[in-house]
């Protein structure tokens, strides 16, 4: 099932290529001189643009191994023709973070086991920001079901949830502390009003 | 150029007239994993998904138009008082990213016999709305549908958006497959308890050539309901769920055999009634 390492025929007009186009991926523009027209933004994005960051496996919409951002929204790579995201805003796993500045969900992943053979990881990590963003304190029920669409066959899921949680708990210590301090700094700052 | 890119549905059907027989793109997910596993090749291609015009919910107090641009996601938020079926089918679709991106109007151009949002329009008799060069025309729903995979557009056409009637009383869609996240359907069904019309509407998924609906069984069903208490004998709902399993016409393949398949529309023809009069 899975496609070959590139569809171009040279010299075959039943399979014409596209006009050259540019995506935005991570906030920067990056020119496809001449994929082919139906390539995906996953084979482009991995094969073009050297950003192999989203993983290639089920290319059918199943597994999530290639989940992006476009326009802010969560989507599989593999299900977007690259010649239509022109325009879109591509967001992948290299414009959140990498080895050297880890992101808090890529260490939280990392500390609490939540990756294996690390095929999954890259989506997961997405979505897993994508869903904290929208909904800080999604319970157990909310995560399972945003992270529905990316499948794991190692780890049983137990130690994603947790590595969630953990991300979870250190942002809400963060925003409580942050809170404090601004309680704090506003009931001085009260006090001197009202003297 | 083999691709277009129109803001407009003007522009999507002047695209689409110079660059005949090319592809409709809405949000990808059946036609790139066509594309990607060869099963289709691509020449030209009309993207839709900038024409705002087609990603438009429009309510009057009969009738609730729905365009062909409006997501999954859309359909599960923001539909749950309007078209509590359609949101419940939305919400059963692949996974958050598929939702994100699978259009109502590509669930009807694909015309799969398991396009979950096809029972729920074939149970409200919905239209569908075409634009060409030529004008517009609206095609009832089971006349839209001619086989698997299979529908009534013309070359020159473009589904712009699918109009149901507005409907007061309960809804349900329940729908089988191997696991409850991402999953084709085995067999699923829709139901409306049209209170008004004092009509029960059904819609069956999978078990068919195309969505299909079970009238003498839903006829049966309605003459049996108490209206104002909103009530079904059992041995009544019985014999709708037998009624509906009766109308399915089932294939053996590789997702299920034909004969479970007639056995779980049944169950879940039962089981969405009974569901619509507990609400």
């Amino acid at each position: 099932m899975s496609a070959p390492a590139d569809e171009r025929v040279p010299g075959d007009a039943a399979v014409p290529e596209s006009e050259a186009y540019t995506l935005t991926v991570n906030g920067r523009p990056h020119a496809v001189p001449s994929a082919w027209i139906g390539a995906s933004l996953l084979q482009v994005l991995r094969r073009e643009l050297a950003l192999p960051g989203a993983k290639d496996a089920c290319e059918q919409g199943e597994c999530g191994s290639c989940t992006v951002l476009m326009d802010g929204v969560v989507v599989d790579a593999c299900c977007v023709l690259a010649a239509d995201a022109v325009d879109a805003d591509v967001r992948t796993i290299e414009g959140l973070g990498d080895a050297a500045v880890p992101t808090d969900v890529q260490r939280a992943f990392v500390a609490a086991g939540a990756v294996q053979c690390g095929f999954c990881t890259p989506g997961l990590v997405v979505a897993v920001h994508d869903l904290l963003e929208r909904s800080p304190e999604a319970d157990t029920a909310a995560v399972r079901e945003a992270l529905s669409g990316n499948l794991c066959r190692c780890t049983g899921y137990g130690r994603i949830l947790a590595a969630v949680a953990d991300v979870q708990r250190e942002r809400a210590g963060r925003t409580a502390r942050a809170d404090g301090d601004a309680d704090r700094a506003s009931r001085t700052g009260d006090e001197g009003g009202a003297a | 150029m083999p691709i277009a890119r129109p803001s407009t549905l003007d522009g999507a059907l002047d695209a689409l007239a110079s660059l005949p027989g090319a592809d409709l793109l809405a949000g990808g997910t059946d036609l790139m994993v066509a594309i990607t596993h060869r099963a289709h090749r691509p020449r030209d291609v009309v993207a839709l998904r900038r024409i705002a015009e087609l990603d438009r919910i429009e309510v009057t107090d009969t009738h609730l138009t729905l365009g062909a641009l409006v997501r999954w996601s859309t359909m599960a938020a923001d539909l749950t008082e309007l078209a509590p079926g359609l949101a419940m089918a939305a919400r059963s679709v692949g996974s958050p990213q598929i939702r994100n991106a699978g259009t109502l109007g590509g669930n009807l151009a694909t015309a799969s016999p398991a396009g979950d949002a096809l029972p729920w329009l074939v149970a409200l008799e919905a239209e569908v709305e075409l634009a060409s060069p030529a004008g517009t025309r609206t095609v009832a729903i089971a006349d839209w549908l001619t086989g698997p995979k299979r529908n009534a557009r013309a070359d020159d056409e473009i589904v712009t958006a699918v109009r149901v009637p507005r409907t007061d009383g309960p809804q349900h869609v329940a729908k089988v497959g191997p696991r409850n996240a991402m999953v084709i359907a085995v067999a699923s069904v829709a139901l409306v308890l049209d209170r008004t019309a004092r009509r029960v509407r059904v819609g069956l998924g999978s078990v068919g050539p195309t969505a299909l609906a079970a009238p003498e069984a839903a006829a049966e069903a309605g003459a049996a309901i108490d209206w104002d208490a909103l009530t079904c004998p059992e041995d009544a709902i019985e014999r709708f769920a037998a009624g509906v399993a009766a109308a399915a016409r089932p294939i053996d393949d590789h997702r299920a055999s034909a004969d479970y398949r007639r056995h779980v529309v049944g169950v879940l023809a039962g089981r969405t009634l009974r569901r619509c009069l507990a609400a």
